[in-house]
């Protein structure tokens, strides 16, 4: 089949079905767009665990003169038990990377500085907070390590994690994702019905000219191609449209506002559009090939 | 050419075969009518021979291949071996004369400058030369049928078949149809031609094979219409 008389016919078939190749973009494009939006949630929750898991440290707080935790018993940390501690801690490298101290006066000014806007600011002293080893790790998925071998042990407070408190931001955001793509889905299903259905009334539509094509001898190909070809290109647009729109809202939403509002935190950006783009863009054909391909074996019997 | 053995067809929830035991032989270049009453099985027959049925028994062999055995991918190969003309024209509408002529080439995948030879070279053989612009509804029906038979010949197919070609138009312009036939058939193509017109059928004394209740009730040379009731 010459590829003029191809495109041709695609145009026709298109240009006669104008309102129901729109919608089969506009349904592409809204899929596919939830769908890149799921995906780039998934990627900022790696990105993001990348970033933490960099900073994330296990807190062994020690016994203040204040401290209230059980271990303690209203005793102070001694200067032997630290350095017995501090011992210990280099002799588990390499699972801990760095070791640092942070005493009662530096505690009390990152807490002034964190909460600098905060009237909790003016109601805190120095040793409110006990000093404190802040251990960082090679692995942090190995945290309970450390955990359970400074757990209650001479002039230890308490073992915090951090790991604790980013897991629930994670929970949050993997359930966005799964709400987001679980929303593509049943978008991707409403495109595939849409797909079928309309080449269910195309071929409806056409059937004086498929009959002719049948009798004069053309091939299944040429006769079934321009069905698939105008739905793949309908899609082709409608992926087009997603990916631009998950650009633009890189580009105008998150870049401008949540980027400049937390320049501390590492945020998904329009790179990573683009690292999806063809995933998506694939996802899509394939949906539409098979999905037109199918229908035509069923309703464009040759 | 085409070639049926013992064939019939039972169309299913039919109470009666459509055809019975068929037996016929049409050499190279013949020019046959197939007559009989409506039902008698004329359609059923040309429908085998392009295998839009299949026989529930017997062959049908069209130019040397079993039509029966033949897999659903080489459908398109046979069919382009016939061309086909209807009683209904099965023009496209929103095409011009000669975009429905180049139709028939164009899906088959011939070059721009081929089609732009052989389609006026046909127009003007079916007598339209002059009309390819034409949109099909601003022509007689006479006119019309000169397009559809214009569209299966550009492939200069050896076989035509022709489903009551006549059935629509006037006794004057069916004439003018089957003399057309008559000189394609003339080149060397091969016609069946269904029809249940007597005055042409006695007019052009061809071969006539006379189906009744789906089965051939006489098959003469330079037949007429109704001679074996």
């Amino acid at each position: 089949m010459r590829l003029q008389f191809l495109l041709s016919e695609i145009w026709t078939g298109l240009r006669r079905n104008l309102s129901i190749a729109v919608s089969v973009i506009l349904v592409t494009t809204v899929s596919l767009y939830l769908l890149g939006l799921g995906l780039l949630f998934q990627r900022e929750v790696d990105t993001l665990k990348g970033y933490w898991y960099d900073r994330i440290q296990v807190s062994i707080f020690l016994c203040g003169e204040n401290s209230a935790d059980a271990n303690c018993a209203g005793k102070a940390v001694t200067d032997a038990q630290k350095a017995d501690l501090k011992d210990q801690l280099e002799q588990m490298k390499p699972l801990v990377k760095n070791i640092y101290y942070e005493s009662e006066q530096q505690a009390f000014d990152r807490f002034q500085d964190q909460f600098r806007n905060s009237p909790l600011a003016g109601n805190i002293r120095v040793g409110d907070i006990p000093p404190s080893y802040r251990v960082q790790l090679n692995d942090p998925t190995k945290y309970d390590v450390v955990v359970s071998a400074f757990e209650g042990a001479p002039g230890v407070g308490r073992v915090q994690d951090q790991q604790k408190t980013l897991d629930k931001l994670f929970t949050v955001m993997n359930g966005i994702t799964i709400a987001a793509l679980g929303l593509a889905l049943i978008m991707i299903i409403c495109a595939v019905l849409l797909m079928a259905t309309t080449i269910r009334q195309a071929a409806f539509s056409r059937r004086r000219e498929t009959g002719i094509m049948k009798l004069v001898g053309a091939s299944n190909l040429t006769i079934r191609l321009p069905f698939v070809m105008e739905i793949v290109l309908a899609t082709l647009v409608g992926s087009a449209t997603a990916i631009g729109l998950l650009w633009a809202t890189m580009h105008y939403l998150v870049a401008p506002y949540i980027a400049q509002a937390q320049p501390d935190v590492a945020l998904v950006g329009e790179s990573d559009v683009w690292v999806i783009a063809p995933l998506l863009g694939g996802v899509m054909l394939a949906v539409a090939i098979l999905t037109s391909w199918a229908t035509i074996r069923r309703y464009l019997r040759v | 050419m085409i070639r049926f053995e013992n064939v019939s067809k039972v169309y299913p929830r039919s109470t009666r075969p459509a055809l019975s035991e068929v037996s016929l032989d049409v050499e190279r270049g013949e020019f046959v009518f197939v007559v009989g009453a409506s039902g008698s099985g004329k359609s059923t027959l040309l429908r085998l021979v392009l295998k839009e049925e299949n026989a529930t028994q017997g062959t049908v062999l069209v130019a040397g291949q079993q039509v029966g055995r033949l897999p659903q991918r080489k459908v398109p190969r046979l069919r382009r071996e016939i061309g086909t003309v209807f009683q209904d024209f099965r023009l496209l509408p929103n095409k011009t004369v000669y975009q429905n002529v180049a139709f028939a080439l164009q899906v088959l995948g011939r070059s721009a400058h081929a089609i732009r030879q052989v389609v006026p070279e046909t127009l003007e053989m079916v007598g339209l030369e002059g009309k390819e612009k034409r949109m099909p509804h601003e022509l007689s029906g006479g006119e019309q049928q000169r397009v559809a038979i214009a569209r299966a010949f550009v492939n200069k197919p050896p076989i035509l078949l022709c489903d009551e070609p006549t059935g629509n138009l006037d006794p004057t312009t069916s004439l003018d149809i089957v003399r057309l036939l008559d000189r394609i058939n003339r080149t060397g193509t091969t016609i069946v031609m269904a029809t249940h017109d007597d005055d042409i059928v006695n007019q052009l004394r061809k071969r006539v094979v006379e189906l009744k209740n789906g089965q051939v009730i006489r098959d003469e040379n330079k037949g007429v219409y109704g001679s074996g009731g």
